[in-house]
């Protein structure tokens, strides 16, 4: 029964996005729109990543240098293995798994409660399609704006660990910042970017199917909103697991 | 001219509209009326087109609905306009924005002529000092008429309006009542109203269908429903005391004309 449910929410995922890619009714419209939610899921979302990424930085490069403490490893390991956790893994999944509680449940309860107070159905009404309307700018604005994040985080993470050895010397800064320059591999960069994209990409899609399909209260809604974020994770991660194999393996 | 014909609403195995064939009169106020959960709002949503039918004909100047394809579907909503029960506002516009809304999607005005029209719409319901405010930030009737300018704003061929008075005092309800007969004369429209408000009837219904258990039990004018001879819509309309003082009345007047 579960099986045949859950092909059956594919199912509408896809119908639901086929629906969300058509044309725009009003392209003057949707850019309106789009430039709103870039700033509601994007913008707003600046804190949240210098607040997190700065201190999980420190923190790793802390945890680093404690447990690496080796004479058999030369002291810039500390910066060559945190910036490689923070490029591949911390700035775009990890955050991504951060983001998608934050925006993706405020994507699904934006549209359960357009579902369940009939402002859907008032778009449909009008002539309108309600998935791209409400859906396709979300998507297209945190896909848009997820570099921008992605590359602050980045930033952010590295700068955190720069004082950590800025006040403890531990190892000292130099070293550390040798460490962080060696090897340097910019396809990195792009391959964590691209990735946090297709993690934008399915936040906002995933809690937009959520939030379209409520069916019932705000009780319905609250739930809709806990899901999305549940499967969101089990995506990103998911995805994370293929991903690394495809490009890295 | 909006016609049904044998329209049959089924949610799994339990029909909802039993054979309903009807058709609603041009340029007034068809009123849908029965108890809760007689299948007012799903016959309503199958008008639409909200609610695909299980089976049977809705058609619209002959074509039936269930026929159209996507863009005809299109385009004959932009000639409807709905009310729906809890207004269906959006949220983050302002009044004035909800109103043009409709506007901004379809017309090819320019910004200051959607402006003066949507301004024009919210004169025409009393609501122009409201225009800034937000949808929480007004009250019900003004809610009400604040989507009422919403669903005229193109200047629509049909007004849907789903129990218009829910939730609203007895003067706020008999305004809102007012406001969509004189829309209705105003601008030449058809308006279909669910209610089950019998005060809202006798004010503004013109055709009156009444609906029992998903069944089309009777259908009139209001000059005729208190005399009806169906059982079961007297029930209903004399389930209101007032409505039964009224009918006793009215027989001791008729008794002593008589005598």
């Amino acid at each position: 029964m579960s099986i045949i449910s859950s092909l059956e929410s594919i199912g509408e995922y896809v119908e639901l996005m086929r629906r969300v890619m058509a044309p725009p009714d009003r392209v003057r419209e949707f850019f309106k729109e789009f430039s709103k939610e870039v700033y509601k899921l994007g913008v707003n979302s600046i804190w949240l990543v210098i607040i997190i990424s700065f201190f999980i930085g420190a923190v790793i490069v802390m945890q680093i240098a404690i447990n690496v403490a080796s004479p058999l490893l030369p002291r810039f390991t500390v910066g060559v293995v945190s910036r490689e956790i923070i490029l591949l893994e911390f700035s775009s999944t990890i955050m991504c798994l951060i983001l998608s509680g934050k925006v993706g449940s405020n994507i699904a309860s934006e549209i359960g409660t357009m579902r369940v107070t009939e402002q859907i159905d008032a778009l449909e009404i009008m002539g309108i399609n309600s998935a791209n309307y409400l859906i396709m700018p979300k998507v297209s604005a945190f896909v848009f704006f997820m570099p921008v994040l992605v590359a602050l985080s980045m930033f952010l993470g590295m700068f955190g660990g720069y004082i950590i050895c800025l006040f403890t010397g531990t190892p000292p800064v130099s070293t550390y910042i040798y460490g962080i320059q060696f090897f340097f591999r910019e396809s990195f960069v792009w391959t964590s970017i691209l990735k946090s994209m297709i993690y934008g990409f399915i936040i906002a899609s995933v809690s937009a199917y959520f939030g379209y399909h409520v069916k019932g209260g705000s009780l319905e809604v609250g739930k809709a909103s806990t899901d999305s974020v549940v499967i969101n994770n089990i995506l990103i991660l998911a995805a994370d697991l293929v991903f690394t194999q495809l490009v890295m393996g | 001219m909006i016609q049904v014909r044998n329209l049959v609403k089924e949610f799994e195995g339990r029909i909802v509209l039993d054979d309903i064939t009807t058709s609603f009169k041009k340029g007034a106020v068809n009123m849908i009326i029965g108890k809760s959960g007689s299948g007012k709002t799903v016959f309503l949503k199958c008008l639409i087109g909200l609610i695909h039918p299980t089976s049977g004909e809705i058609r619209y100047n002959g074509r039936n609905i269930m026929e159209m394809r996507a863009r005809e579907m299109k385009r004959l909503r932009r000639d409807m306009g709905m009310l729906f029960q809890g207004s269906a506002l959006f949220d983050s516009k302002t009044v004035l924005e909800n109103v043009m809304f409709p506007l901004d999607m379809f017309s090819r005005m320019n910004v200051r002529e959607r402006k003066k029209r949507a301004e024009f719409c919210l004169e025409r319901v009393n609501l122009s000092h409201a225009a800034d405010l937000y949808p929480s930030e007004i009250s019900g009737g003004m809610m009400k008429r604040a989507a009422i300018a919403r669903a005229i704003a193109l200047n629509p061929k049909y007004l849907f309006c789903d129990e218009p008075n829910s939730g609203l005092d007895p003067k706020t309800a008999q305004l809102i009542d007012e406001l969509i007969s004189d829309i209705t004369d105003d601008f030449g429209i058809t308006s279909i109203v669910v209610s089950h408000d019998m005060n809202s009837v006798m004010n503004i219904g013109d055709n009156i269908i009444f609906l029992n258990e998903g069944v089309l039990e009777w259908q009139g004018s209001k000059d005729k429903i208190m005399d009806a001879k169906n059982e079961k819509l007297n029930e209903f309309v004399f389930a209101s005391e007032l409505f039964k003082k009224i009918k006793e009345a009215d027989s001791i007047i008729t008794e002593n004309n008589c005598v």
